[in-house]
Order: structure tokens, then C-alpha cells, then sequence
């Protein structure tokens, strides 16, 4: 009898020893899946905790450091104040950020793309971002009411490699075209810019000037001209299945919410990591600001794993 | 026989180390305030192949640890009329971080709500005020350490109110909230944006109607409970962030945060000099008033769900409330 418990408990410190020596070589640590296979589903979701805590020091900020976001802001003078505001609150958290605008403006330090046409200007501010993206190779394009939170942006693409193509955003469908919906910001990685631009001198499949009696928006013939490089609309969601690309504002979701689930408002709504919010006025984006990057409550702690330093010279956040 | 025992334990103990590995353990310790500390041993990293580092986190009951050390008595001022369009909102919301929270109103009802003997109306606040008061101090002296008082539309946040009433005590005279400079000579605090009495300040303003010093002067509220603790000794606080921003706001945030933000007279009744735009406001902010409904949750929203993943605070004061050093130890798997 005692024999045999000795054998058992031998057995068990062997298993032990043996379990902790697999993992000291590394070969337990499932490390970080490939990655290729899953831009090819829909819907998009970022690294689990679990995944994230797997990473080792040294990887997570080489990681944090890669990930680096080129934005690109849609503008016209008409809406000084929208730009300004932009200018001054989240549009400092992107590592570059550049102002495209109709038509020149004293004012407005912006690339003049002397476009009117919206489709035309998209097109001629993709290839500027293109052609100065340096080392940058996510792109992340916005409204002027666009409201972004690039630290979230950044989580959602933290280990997808951007010489595959992705194309992020709040996905809809228009007959058989799934597209990113415009309104509430578009991702895109530096391969999917390039097969655009590419695809850009293909006059027959994606042209300039749209030849059609009505006229398809910019974010239908962005899709298209996406969809003949063979690139596809993902949508962005977290672990859950909460959208992060928002159309509305936050009160308005808040108050469809207090609609819908009244006994569960806050929890239904909104992601806790949602990256766009969208049809905000200059005073919204002020108060945004600082409920998201410096109102909190004293002794909650989120155990993110990682960390984004605060942008210089910015004294909103 | 022995060596299926064997077998059976090199699976067992297999198993039980890489789920020990997987899943981390915590460490929890009492230091000498009776505090709980916790550290989680959630991952391992290998950095050097030969090492396995345990990563120490430490655990968030921080905030779960404040709130027993620091008890708040919530008062909510409140009406019937306003139960199901205001209240509610706020029970659903902040409410549910007070230590306790009374709503107080002129009728006692399901909701629950005390009844004070009082009607309402504006002319009425303050009796309202008293009533409210002497019911606290007379059923509720020991259930908490600081007695709020609140509007059915103002929105707190606890944790932060708990921040910096850690350092106070209660068994002094002295109360917090946004300090107005205007009508008595310490100043009083915005009924609106607030305030918080310590113990020792409830005793005295019972005192002070018990024994005739107080009386009802005047239906505004807080400017009449300011007189009563000026006679009555009770300091009024300075409850500024280590940056000098307030904390008790008594407008919403935008009118606040932007430049020029609210024309309202009362803006510039400040008692220390008043900031617009976002040097304005605590990030530790302890409240706000005028909030509808709407942006109670969209508060809370901003408060306790959407943060920047991995984002590092620029405001992080060195504050040590708890001494580092764990005298206990119990390992919890």
C-alpha cells in the first residue's frame, strides 16, 4: 500500500518537474497564432487577454512600438472649428496626423488637394498618405466629426500584420458589396493601400469620375476598387460582439439604449474599448477628451498588459 | 498496479502544474490598518529561456479596500415627481457606490424613500435639509464615516470622494465640497455640486438647533447650512486635486471644460481662482450637477467603461494611503 501511494506521489512530482521544464523551453508557449487566416473571416475581434498576457516583455513592446497609425482627416473650410477641434483633442494620439482639405484656407494647415469632388479627394489624399506614409503602415481615415481612440485602434491591430491586406471599419451591405461604412472612420493596412493605389491607374474598374447617371458614394467605390485587388470589408468588434466603429454619439447610443434596455443601460450600449464615435460637435469632442483620457474613478485598475505613452505637447489629456 | 498509480500521478501532477501556470494564484496580506493588499501571480514571461519570471500584479480591490475603510453615507434630495424620471437613474448609476444611500423626500414610499415632515417646494429646502439631517443623525451616527449629500441631479463618483476623504477625520469639524467665497466669511459649499460632513460637523449642527444657534435663516439651502457651520465651528475644506483643480464641480462637464463655457453667475462665485477649460476639473473629479438623465449613464459610461487600452495616465500622484509592508500572508488558488 505504502508502495504504491510512493509511486503515485512520485508520479506526480515527475509530471510536475516535467510539465515545468516543457514550458521553460518554450515549447508550451503557444506564442501568437498565425494571423493569416483570419483577415478572411468578417468580423474582426482584437487579442483576448489571455493571448495578450502570453507575450513576452520584450515582444509586447516591440509590438506596441510597430503599431504605428497614419491619420488621415477629411476636411473643407467650411467647418474650421470641426478641424480645429480635431487638431487640438484625439488627433494628437496618432503617430501622424494630416489634414486634407477641398481648397486652401489661411487658417488651416492642411494638404490643399484643390478637389471638390468627394470621391476624387479621398482618392488623391490615399495616394499622399501613400507616398508619405515613411514608416507607418496603418492608416485609419476620418470625418470631421469623427471622433477616434487610437490607443483602441491600435489594440484591435496590435499583432495583424500589415503586409496583409485589411480593410476595418463598421461593415455594411449593399446588395452584394459589403463596405465600410465612411461615417464612422475606415482602417486600412499598408497592403490594402497599395493594392488600392495600384488599382487606382485601372480606369474601367475603378474610375475618377464616376460615369454612372447617379452617383455611388465615396465609401461604395472605395469597397469596389478594394474588392478587384481582392481586398475585403471587416468589421470591428470586441470580444463580445460590440461594435467599435460608431456612427453615433455617445448620447445618442446612450439614449437607444435607455430605450431598449432600460434595466441594463451602460452595460448594453457601448464597447469599453470602442475606437470611433461619430456626428460629435466641437464641445462633445472637448468633454470626450477628457472623460476618456483623464476622468476615472480612484483604485480601478484594468490590467491592460500594455502601455501607450501620451502624446507631447497636448495638455487636454 | 503500482505502475498504473504511477502513470495516473505524472498525469496528475501534469495537469496541476500547467494549470497552476495558466490560471496564477493570488497572495493576499493584512498590513497593520487592517488593510487587505492582494498580489496575482497571472503570468509567467520567459525572457531567458532559464528563467521563469512570476508577473506580479496587483490585484484591483483597491478600490473594494478604500470603501471599507472609507464608509459613505449617501443622501439623495429628492421629490416624488422626480422618482421615476430622475432618481431611478441615479439609483441605477452611482448610487450603487455609496457605502449606503438614503433618498430623501417628502413622502415615504416603495422606491424607498423617507419621508421627512416637510412639503415641497423651493421655500422648503431647507427644512428639508434639517429634517434630513437630524433622521441621519439619528438612525445613521455610526453606519458610515461621512454623510453626502447630493441632488437627483447630481453625478458622483465615489471611489474619488474616497480618495481624498482617506486623508481626513471624521471626528474633526469640518466639511468639503466646491467652496463658494460669496455671503459668509469662510465661505459655504454648493448644495448642488455637493457636500460631505464629517461626523463630528452632523454632531454639531444638531447641536447648534438643539441649543437655539441655528436657526432656519433661509430656504437656500446650502448658503443657510453654511451660516449654521460657521457658528458652530465646522471648517469649510479646501478639496482641490494635488494640481490645485476642484473636484466638487457644480456644473456639467462641458459648461466646465470648455472656453468660454457657462455664463452663469454663480460661476464666479469660486472661492479659489476659477479656471475654464480643461485645467478646470480634477481627473479624480468627485462630481458634477445639472445631469440629466441621460448623461448620468453617459458618465458612467466615461467613468467605469470606456478607457484607452494601455493608455498612461499623464495625472498619476504619488499617494500612499496603505504602508507597503504585509504582515500576513493566506495564499487563495
Amino acid at each position: 500500500m505504502l508502495s504504491e501511494g510512493s509511486s503515485f506521489l512520485k508520479g506526480m512530482v515527475l509530471g510536475g518537474v516535467f510539465c515545468l521544464i516543457l514550458s521553460l523551453l518554450g515549447t508550451f508557449s503557444p506564442g501568437i497564432t498565425s494571423q493569416t487566416e483570419q483577415h478572411l473571416h468578417h468580423h474582426l475581434k482584437p487579442l483576448s487577454k489571455e493571448e495578450l498576457q502570453k507575450l513576452s516583455e520584450n515582444q509586447m513592446s516591440e509590438v506596441t512600438q510597430q503599431v504605428q497609425v497614419y491619420c488621415v482627416i477629411m476636411v473643407t473650410p467650411k467647418i474650421l472649428v470641426y478641424w480645429a477641434t480635431a487638431n487640438d483633442t484625439w488627433s494628437k494620439h496618432c503617430d501622424r496626423s494630416v489634414f486634407y482639405s477641398s481648397e486652401s484656407a489661411k487658417a488651416l494647415e492642411a494638404v490643399d488637394l484643390q478637389e471638390q469632388d468627394e470621391w476624387a479627394r479621398l482618392r488623391k489624399a490615399l495616394l499622399h498618405a501613400y507616398e508619405n506614409a515613411g514608416g507607418l503602415r496603418w492608416f485609419f481615415i476620418a470625418r470631421p466629426t469623427t471622433f477616434a481612440i487610437i490607443e483602441n485602434l491600435k489594440y484591435l491591430v496590435l499583432v495583424k500584420d500589415p503586409s496583409e491586406p485589411f480593410y476595418i471599419g463598421h461593415v455594411q451591405k449593399s446588395g452584394e458589396l459589403e463596405y465600410v461604412e465612411y461615417e464612422s472612420g475606415i482602417v486600412l493596412s499598408y497592403e490594402a493601400l497599395k493594392r488600392l493605389v495600384g488599382m487606382f491607374k485601372d480606369e474601367s474598374k475603378c474610375p475618377e469620375r464616376a460615369h454612372a447617371l447617379w452617383k455611388v458614394s465615396e465609401e461604395k467605390q472605395l469597397a469596389t476598387c478594394l474588392k478587384y485587388s481582392g481586398v475585403f470589408a471587416e468589421n470591428g468588434e470586441d470580444a463580445q460582439g460590440k461594435e467599435l466603429f460608431n456612427k453615433k454619439t455617445v448620447g445618442m447610443l446612450i439614449s437607444d439604449s435607455m430605450v431598449q434596455n432600460p434595466n441594463d443601460v451602460v452595460e448594453a450600449c457601448c464597447s469599453d474599448m470602442a475606437i470611433t464615435f461619430s456626428g460629435m460637435n466641437p464641445s462633445q469632442m472637448q468633454v470626450m477628451m477628457y472623460g476618456v483620457y483623464r476622468l476615472r474613478p480612484y483604485g480601478h485598475n484594468f490590467h491592460d498588459s500594455l502601455t501607450f505613452l501620451p502624446p507631447k505637447g497636448s495638455d487636454n489629456d | 498496479m503500482g505502475q498504473r498509480l504511477f502513470i495516473c500521478g505524472v498525469f496528475l501532477g501534469f495537469s496541476l502544474v500547467l494549470q497552476f501556470l495558466k490560471t496564477g494564484f493570488q497572495i493576499v496580506g493584512e498590513d497593520q490598518n487592517g488593510v487587505y493588499t492582494g498580489y496575482n501571480v497571472s503570468a509567467w514571461r520567459t525572457e531567458n529561456k532559464l528563467l521563469l519570471i512570476p508577473v506580479f500584479t496587483f490585484s484591483d480591490n483597491l478600490a473594494k479596500q478604500l470603501s471599507r475603510k472609507v464608509r459613505v453615507l449617501c443622501w439623495v434630495m429628492t421629490a416624488p415627481q422626480y422618482l421615476k424620471t430622475r432618481t431611478q437613474h441615479v439609483r441605477a448609476t452611482w448610487a450603487q457606490h455609496c457605502n449606503a444611500v438614503l433618498y430623501m423626500s417628502s413622502e415615504t414610499s416603495d422606491f424607498p424613500t423617507v419621508g421627512l415632515n416637510v412639503s415641497e417646494g423651493r421655500d422648503q429646502l431647507y427644512w428639508k435639509t434639517i429634517r434630513a439631517l437630524q433622521y441621519i443623525h439619528t438612525h445613521h451616527l455610526h453606519t458610515a464615516d461621512w454623510f453626502l449629500k447630493a441632488d437627483d441631479d447630481t453625478f458622483v463618483v465615489m471611489e474619488n470622494l474616497r480618495r481624498f476623504l482617506c486623508r481626513q477625520d471624521t471626528e474633526q469639524p469640518v466639511y468639503f465640497g466646491h467652496r463658494f467665497r460669496v455671503f459668509i466669511k469662510q465661505g459655504y459649499m454648493s448644495g448642488g455640486a455637493g457636500y460631505v460632513l464629517s461626523r463630528e460637523a452632523l454632531r454639531r449642527f444638531i447641536q447648534g438647533f438643539s441649543s437655539g444657534r441655528c436657526t432656519h435663516t433661509s430656504s437656500v439651502e446650502d448658503l443657510a447650512l453654511g451660516q449654521c457651520m460657521e457658528t458652530m465651528g465646522v471648517k469649510a475644506g479646501d478639496s482641490r486635486d494635488e494640481e490645485q483643480r476642484e473636484a466638487f464641480n457644480p456644473f456639467r462637464p462641458d459648461q466646465h471644460l470648455l472656453n468660454p463655457g457657462t455664463k452663469k453667475p454663480t460661476f464666479e462665485y469660486s472661492y479659489y481662482p476659477k479656471i475654464r477649460g480643461p485645467g478646470c476639473c480634477s481627473d479624480f473629479a468627485i462630481s458634477f450637477h445639472y445631469i440629466r438623465p441621460e448623461q448620468m449613464y453617459e458618465l458612467q459610461y466615461y467613468t467605469y467603461h470606456l478607457h484607452p487600452f494601455g493608455y498612461k495616465y499623464r495625472f498619476n500622484p504619488q499617494c500612499n494611503f496603505f504602508s507597503n509592508s504585509i504582515t500576513n500572508y493566506s495564499i487563495n488558488f
